[in-house]
């Protein structure tokens, strides 16, 4: 039988074959050495705390004639309020609404002429701020925020536009696999501490009130204990000047308010949540990890990027590459102010989710067991060293490898000497941390899919336990 | 910022190659771009253009599976692959170090890709997983890039769904892997760009070393894909069983993006006109206004601006609840288009727009990857990478009138709707 090619296919009927195309008559060649790396060249900076407490991380990258601003502002009352989640994002976003000196569309206008925008995101931990503009449009930019500072309104109707809005987009997230998946992790792991709380109820937002809004902003965004960063086509002196200018008015004797901490992450049991119809299962695991600032956090990189950290990993050569479980297996760390999580997830067929998980588990295991050899260090040192400097090498990289680090404290200085604490990492030290933070006892998780067909396969497989709750 | 420096050159076996240096950080882009997307694969071949894709990072002649992810990983960089309707392109971003290999990993798999059983197996098994969850597994998968040119195309080509059925993946074999790639993996049907830190004399001779002995072979005829606009309102409902919200797309043919792009550019800045921002038409009235919609957009291409020919696509996407009747909404947009085509855009409505346009340009080109691959695809359907940084000038050229003239374009006769419901009859 043959197949009938449409009219609009070009294809030749005397084409080699696959092997044919396969080799030439030169045959294999060499792959060519690597060249000398020249380092990036260290940029011009600023990096100081204001009167108000706000920390201001400027830093002069030119390139395109732009400048990039982050934001991010602690933000962790929900200890007190149950109603905090829905507040705060209802807040995040009505914030860009109106101010006593611009309306909506005057913000936006604003933002507009200097080719500008800015967007607000908040999680149990921060209020985030990304915005960019042309780099000669920063005093308006600055201006734009220093206005939603301190003299956003929250009109009603704007506020109740806006929880409408939310609720209608809570209720599309809700739907989103990785969603489910990320709140049944949250639970199982943390139960009821407000880090899970990441996205608001319904309900809770259907009652959250203008003047609950109105009172939350000056409570709660608060300069001291925030960063901002800058990075762009700008002088870190003037843009300094420029935003001690803007923000001036922004002050409080009060600091903003962290999240309590997390407690230590103990291994366990895997949850099984059941969500009838799904065709893909969700495998998330996790494991108490070290943060940035540890001594030993460079070797448990090199180990986490052996195992699933990128593509070249033990895991995605195994379940992707050799048995096509998945379309993308990860592992990598959640960071939070004060602590680290190592992450494992994949996305695969209902009908090879527990023989995932067991090769998932198998790989923990073997990575202790049979730990990361000279060259496979090797790669990922090349790997992780390589990935901070293509991040970057542009200005929204920069802007946001700096942000992640000043929220924890850290700066410029620890971008810069990364590369060194990686180059110094031995094999046995990734060994070492391998065997500690990978064994498969420390972890503990969720799978969400069909529990009727994934059910009897995770139970054989054990360490698995079956939650009663349909999603 | 002063304009940033092209050398263009052929190869004697006809690969073109674009060469951008920038020596501000110490990383280069390599792409290859092949000119054949997913609107060539044949019929009962659905997909076979991105299933192929993927199996061009199974091996090569030098490169045994897994290499390339290791070469290029293991040299510090990163890589991806995407199939579009009219081109295939293959990148890595590097430590400039990693030049020469990565120059290297192309060259080999356009010189003698290793195609096999195992792989061919392999990958579609990865392309199921993939699909299920970018597609099935999710409210809203494929909306609208897959769910849209049916309703609104009537040709194959344009029509299908290019990330394949399954049926038609599993149906692939090595022999239409061995014809697709002998036919439009030519090198003079690809072109090559380099960016980054780069010494342009350097770069020209590495190039020459690896990719010159690339058998040339005939650059295969490009079909053209023309076909008649609607002439009235075709409508499609599309049930999904995750969504909990209605949703609707709405499409309508654009001028060539090509042969027409200054009436092109005009529908790119009618789309922010309508969409961009909460200053514009459409999200003062539909979003906030009146309101209709939790959430609209409009957009020149299903994947975003500048990567396809002729025909291509504008269209409007909106959620919605399910008590707002989708002929309000629709009624909502024929007003401000009929509005639009009366009375063109005020001058500051046009001076937002092209301030914006021209920041979101330069902030997406400032990283190299865009870059690369932007010159890339620049050179590949216009013959002129100088285009990508052109683009905001001729973009802040466009007049009211011709702006105007895009909305009259925009007619509620000559397009397809498509509506999304949720199969369960709304949120649960």
């Amino acid at each position: 039988m043959t197949v009938s090619h449409s009219p609009h296919s070009a294809q030749s009927n005397n084409h080699r074959t696959a092997e044919e195309i396969g080799r030439t008559p030169a045959g294999p060649r060499e792959l060519p050495p690597l060249g000398q790396q020249r380092a990036a060249d260290e940029p011009e900076h600023v990096d100081t705390v204001l009167a108000s407490g706000l920390r201001v991380l400027a830093v002069r990258k030119p390139g395109a004639p732009m400048v990039e601003l982050r934001m991010t502002i602690p933000f962790g009352s929900a200890v007190a309020d149950g109603m905090h989640t829905a507040t705060a994002e209802v807040l995040a976003d009505t914030i860009t609404t109106g101010t006593r000196r611009r309306d909506r569309v005057a913000i936006d206008t604003d933002l507009a002429l200097i080719g500008g925008d800015l967007g607000t995101a908040v999680d149990p931990e921060h209020l985030s701020v990304s915005a960019s503009s042309l780099a000669s449009g920063l005093p308006t930019l600055l201006d734009v925020l220093a206005d939603l500072l301190t003299e956003a309104t929250y009109a009603d109707h704007e506020v109740q536009r806006e929880a409408t809005r939310l609720v209608e987009r809570l209720a599309v997230a809700r739907t989103q696999p990785r969603v489910i998946a990320r709140e049944a992790l949250q639970k199982h792991r943390y139960g009821d501490h407000p880090y899970t709380r990441e996205v608001p109820l319904p309900e809770d937002v259907e009652r959250v009130t203008p003047e609950a809004v109105r009172a939350l902003h000056p409570a709660a965004v608060l300069p001291r204990g925030s960063v901002l960063v800058l990075v762009g086509d700008i002088d870190p002196q003037s843009a300094l000047a420029e935003v001690e200018k803007a923000l001036g008015d922004w002050r409080s004797d009060v600091a903003a308010t962290e999240l309590p901490p997390l407690p230590a992450l103990e291994g366990g049991d895997v949850l099984l949540v059941p969500r009838a119809g799904a065709v893909q299962s969700q495998i998330r695991l996790s494991a108490q990890g070290l943060p940035r600032t540890h001594e030993r956090y460079p070797a448990l990189q090199l180990a986490n990027l052996t195992f699933g950290g990128y593509f070249s990993s033990r895991l995605v050569e195994n379940i992707r590459e050799d048995k096509g479980y998945t379309y993308g297996a990860h592992s990598g760390f959640e960071f939070t102010d004060g602590a680290a999580m190592v992450q494992v997830d994949a996305d695969t067929a209902s009908d090879v989710t527990a023989a995932a998980l067991l090769e998932t588990r198998y790989e923990l295991g073997r990575l202790g067991l049979v730990p990361p050899t000279e060259a496979e260090v090797e790669s990922v040192r090349q790997y992780a060293t390589g990935a901070l400097l293509i991040g970057s090498a542009s200005q929204a990289g920069l802007a946001n490898q700096l942000i992640g680090l000043a929220s924890v404290g850290l700066g410029l200085d620890w971008l810069r000497g990364q590369p060194g604490r990686l180059a110094a990492v031995t094999t046995e030290q990734v060994a070492e941390a391998a065997l500690e933070f990978f064994a498969p006892t420390r972890f503990t998780g969720v799978v969400v899919g069909d529990a009727d067909l994934l059910g009897p396969q995770l139970e054989a497989l054990g360490g698995v336990r079956i939650a009663d709750r349909q999603l | 910022m002063a304009e940033p420096v092209l050398h263009r050159l052929t190869l004697d076996n006809g690969l073109r190659v674009v060469l951008a240096p920038d020596r501000s950080a110490p990383v280069v882009g390599v792409s290859v771009h092949y000119d054949v997307g997913f609107r060539s694969e044949p019929e009962g071949r659905t997909g076979f253009a991105h299933l192929f894709e993927h199996l061009m990072f199974q091996g090569s002649e030098s490169l045994e599976k897994l290499a390339h992810f290791r070469h290029v990983q293991g040299s510090g960089g990163s890589f991806n692959g995407s199939t579009h309707p009219d081109y295939t392109d293959y990148f890595e971003v590097l430590p400039s170090a990693a030049l020469e290999r990565a120059l290297f990993l192309e060259a080999d798999r356009m010189r003698a890709p290793k195609l096999t059983q195992e792989n061919l197996a392999n990958q579609i098994d990865v392309v199921k997983e993939e699909i299920r969850l970018n597609v099935l597994n999710r409210p809203y998968g494929g909306f609208p890039w897959i769910l849209l040119p049916p309703v609104l195309y009537d040709t194959f080509p344009n029509a299908h769904n290019g990330y394949g059925d399954f049926t038609d993946l599993e149906q692939a074999t090595l022999d239409d892997c061995a014809a697709f790639f002998d036919t439009y993996y030519a090198p003079a049907n690809a072109v090559l760009t380099v960016a980054g830190d780069i010494e342009v004399d350097h770069a020209r001779e590495l190039i020459e070393k690896h990719f010159g002995d690339v058998p040339a072979r005939p650059r295969p005829e490009r079909p053209s894909f023309a076909e008649p606009r609607p002439t009235r309102e075709l409508r499609d409902t599309h049930v999904d069983p995750h969504a909990p919200l209605p949703a609707l797309a709405v499409g309508y043919r654009m001028p060539d993006p090509i042969g027409e792009l200054d009436a092109y550019l005009a529908h790119l800045v009618l789309a922010s006109v309508l969409v961009d921002g909460d200053g514009a038409r459409l999200q003062q009235r539909l979003v906030h206004g009146e309101p209709l919609v939790t959430d609209i957009n409009a957009g020149a291409g299903l994947f975003g601006p500048f990567e396809a020919r002729d025909p291509d696509t504008f269209s409007i996407t909106a959620m919605h609840t399910p008590d707002v009747g989708v002929d309000r909404i629709l009624g909502a947009v024929d007003e401000e288009l009929e509005s639009l085509a009366a009375q063109p855009p005020t001058s500051d409505e046009l001076a937002r727009v092209t301030a914006r346009w021209s920041a979101m340009l330069h902030s997406e080109h400032d990283r190299l990857v865009n870059r690369t691959l932007g010159l890339g695809s620049f050179e590949l359907l216009y013959g002129d990478p100088s285009l990508l940084h052109g683009a905001a000038d001729r973009i802040a050229a466009v007049s009211a009138e011709q702006v105007s003239q895009a909305a009259k374009n925009l007619r509620p006769d000559s397009r397809a709707v498509l509506l999304v419901e949720p199969a369960q009859g709304g949120a649960q």
